[in-house]
């Protein structure tokens, strides 16, 4: 009986010990809530969520400080997966929030004094000029978060709707018409 | 023949036997089209990036003269059709399923037809990569469908070489027979193409597939072949036997990985249209120009056109005597992967092999669809052994993660699950609409994480920056109080005073720096009456300058 009881829990004691070990020795780094909710982002760094980034706004949102639905550029799909990923329901986008479609800033050069004051405003560094020069947007980098467009002394900045061409179409939905069988 | 007798074929899972309708346009010889006063050439026709025009509007192009140079990689010229003048250079209707405009150039025939100098190729001794280089300049890209540009297939990279080279002349969708005129008609040349793929791959077997509905064709192919050990093989008719993955396992047994290629199993194919486009450039130096088009359906005469690249569909229309009454609308391929043309002045590309024209007998209305029932039709027909009701089940609710776990991106979009289905469920769509809808789920990633890279990277710097600024004004400071310029009883008020006393001197600096220019050439009068307003201004001088100092601040 008393070798059986040692036995026993000396076993448990080796196996204990081992899980114990492993558990140390094999931890998974598992990614923090923030990177995963920076990730669901679109990293349009506009503000208007009223965090300076996206980053803070994972950041707000991990601490549960900020709801789910501040997001326009995210839009609809980016609350939804906001919601999978935290297991709340999803909700519509906050009042006086709403999705545009994707576009970019473009800068009218005729119109440009180089004053430097969109390049100070773009949180991706998608303005080039300097200061008396022309300044351009490059288009493949511009979020399209409008952030140069206020700053502008002169209003040579317009939002531009990027346009679907033939590289960028997508495939519809497709929709069934219910039509009655003959 | 007798090799081919021999060889063992595999037999692969699924397909379809759909009504063939290839007698329409088969029996008539490959004719050819008028030159035509006006040529669109888009130089979007291969797959990859599209090609750069290098012509401006107004200039004269000789036929066969670069107006699109490749740019980037997977990229291919593009070539005047015929001799004229650019007359635009802009976005015109294509034939691409999204009915959009995309990028052309516009060529009016001047009627000469002059060419440039096309000089033959040495492939014998020329150093494949250079040959490759000159395939790439003259916008060879398979002509089976895909276009993919044909100097990266025909590179045998790392492997050194390939084994096996297969020619693929199935042609195994209905209605269309631009492949199988061309082996009738010219099978010696379509040989010698496969000759130079068969040096630049290394390859030790050339096999060329055809499907048994098309005996003409395996018998002029087969007399081309006496003498060479080029093994023409009749393969079993059933749809899809001309895909690529179908073809290579028909032929020798291989199966090609899940997303990968067949060089992968030491297999390299090629469509019998790209060997003969690839003889012509060789022979003759001659960029890729035309290509075999069958036009049929509800036409007047259907048959074969050797097409000029950027004709439009309207001429080539014309040329088969035109749509009969009460067409319903025109499918660029055959009717089981082709798409709706959406305008008749959309051009032929490399890509467009049949132009078909449909009415309401031939092709009815489909009936509406009905919920899917799971009966398994579909999976019995996919030759790619996938279940298309479970892909169309996440697909239609949009759970894209799901429809790549059960292996969306290897369905060849061939057509035989729509084919099948009692429900009569546009199965096909739905497996377009979730690879797109995947794709542009990437790219929007790989611009947010670009974007959130380039935010970090900018937050940095403005860091680094301020901090660089505060020791920069720290030391500054420090140097004045060593001068015991200030008093060095509180150092902390003294530091800041010196701070102000630079910040203000470098603003007053600034300031004279800049002399407006736009007053150099004035008369004296106005520069005097200039120089007295600058003399009163000067008076109260302080504040002004308080508010420049400001200005130049940058906001952080």
């Amino acid at each position: 009986m008393l070798a059986a009881i040692l036995v026993m829990s000396g076993i448990a004691l080796v196996l204990g010990g081992i899980l114990g070990w492993a558990a140390i020795r094999f931890r998974v780094e598992e990614d923090p809530l923030v990177e995963k909710i920076d990730a669901i982002l679109p990293q349009t760094q506009c503000g208007q969520c009223g965090y300076p980034g996206c980053k803070p706004y994972a950041e707000a949102i991990a601490k549960g400080e900020a709801d789910i639905n501040r997001c326009p550029p995210g839009g609809e799909d980016g609350v939804k997966r906001l919601a999978e990923l935290l297991g709340v329901e999803p909700k519509p986008l906050d009042e006086g929030l709403t999705h545009k479609p994707k576009s970019v800033a473009v800068i009218d050069e005729n119109l440009c004094i180089g004053c430097t004051l969109c390049i100070q405003a773009c949180p991706v560094d998608a303005i080039v000029g300097a200061a008396k020069q022309m300044h351009t947007v490059i288009p493949e980098l511009c979020t399209g978060c409008e952030l140069c467009v206020a700053p502008c002394p002169v209003d040579c900045i317009h939002m531009e709707v990027i346009k679907e061409d033939v590289s960028s179409w997508k495939w519809r939905y497709p929709i069934i018409s219910l039509k009655r069988a003959a | 023949m007798s090799a081919a007798r021999g060889r063992k074929l595999y037999t692969f899972p699924g397909g379809v036997h759909p009504e063939e309708h290839k007698a329409e346009s088969a029996g008539r010889p490959i004719a050819a089209m008028p030159l035509l006063p006006l040529y669109v050439v888009p130089l979007r026709q291969h797959i990859g990036e599209p090609a750069r025009p290098v012509v401006q509007v107004g200039q004269q192009v000789l036929r066969g003269q670069m107006i699109g140079a490749p740019q980037g990689y997977v990229s291919v010229g593009v070539h005047a059709p015929t001799s004229g003048r650019v007359v635009a250079v802009e976005p015109r209707p294509v034939p691409h399923p999204s009915g959009l405009k995309d990028l052309c150039v516009v060529i009016e025939a001047d009627g000469e037809d002059r060419a440039i100098d096309m000089t033959p190729l040495d492939w014998h001794r020329m150093d494949p990569s250079a040959l490759r280089n000159r395939l790439r300049e003259m916008g060879l890209a398979g002509l089976g469908g895909a276009v993919f540009p044909s100097f990266i297939k025909l590179n045998p990279g790392a492997r050194r070489q390939i084994p096996i080279l297969i020619l693929n002349g199935a042609e195994c969708e209905p209605w269309i027979t631009c492949d199988d005129r061309l082996m009738r008609e010219r099978a010696s040349e379509i040989l010698i193409g496969a000759a130079i793929m068969r040096h630049m791959l290394g390859a030790e077997q050339v096999l060329v597939g055809i499907e048994d509905n098309k005996p003409e064709a395996i018998a002029c192919m087969t007399a081309a072949a006496v003498g060479s050990d080029v093994e023409v093989v009749p393969v079993p008719t059933v749809y899809p036997a001309g895909g690529g993955k179908q073809l290579t396992y028909t032929l020798t047994g291989r199966v090609t990985p899940s997303r990968g290629l067949s060089t992968d199993v030491g297999v390299q194919m090629f469509n019998v249209g790209t060997a003969y486009s690839l003889y012509r450039a060789v022979t003759f130096g001659e960029p890729l120009l035309s290509r075999i088009v069958t036009v049929t359906g509800h036409v007047a005469s259907p048959g074969n056109f050797e097409v000029r690249l950027g004709t439009p569909v309207a001429d080539l229309l014309a040329a088969a005597g035109g749509e009969r009454p009460q067409a319903t609308g025109r499918v660029v391929g055959g009717p089981m992967m082709g798409f709706e043309l959406h305008d008749t002045a959309a051009p032929v590309t490399k890509a467009v092999n049949c132009i078909l024209v449909k009415n309401a007998q031939l092709f009815p209305e489909p009936p509406p669809p009905m919920p899917c029932i799971r009966c398994g039709e579909c999976a019995r027909a996919c030759p790619v052994e996938l279940q298309p009701f479970e892909l169309y089940w996440y697909a239609h609710h949009r759970d894209f993660g799901k429809t790549q776990a059960y292996h969306l991106f290897d369905c060849i979009e061939c057509g035989c699950c729509s084919y099948v289905c009692p429900s009569h469920i546009p199965l096909v769509d739905f497996y377009r609409f979730a690879k797109s809808e995947i794709w542009a789920r990437e790219r929007e990633k790989q611009a947010a994480d670009q974007a959130r890279a380039r935010h970090e990277f900018r937050t940095f710097r403005l860091e680094r920056e301020k901090q660089e600024k505060a020791e920069k004004l720290a030391k500054k400071a420090a140097e004045r109080l060593e001068s015991g310029a200030v008093a060095a009883e509180d150092p902390e008020a003294a530091r800041k005073k010196a701070i102000l006393a630079a910040a203000i001197e470098k603003a007053k600096k600034a300031k004279e720096a800049v002399q407006p220019k736009n007053v150099d050439n004035l008369p004296a009068e106005v520069q005097r009456e200039i120089a007295a307003i600058e003399a009163r201004r000067r008076g109260g001088a302080d504040e002004p300058e308080a508010a420049a100092t400001a200005r130049t601040t940058p906001n952080p």
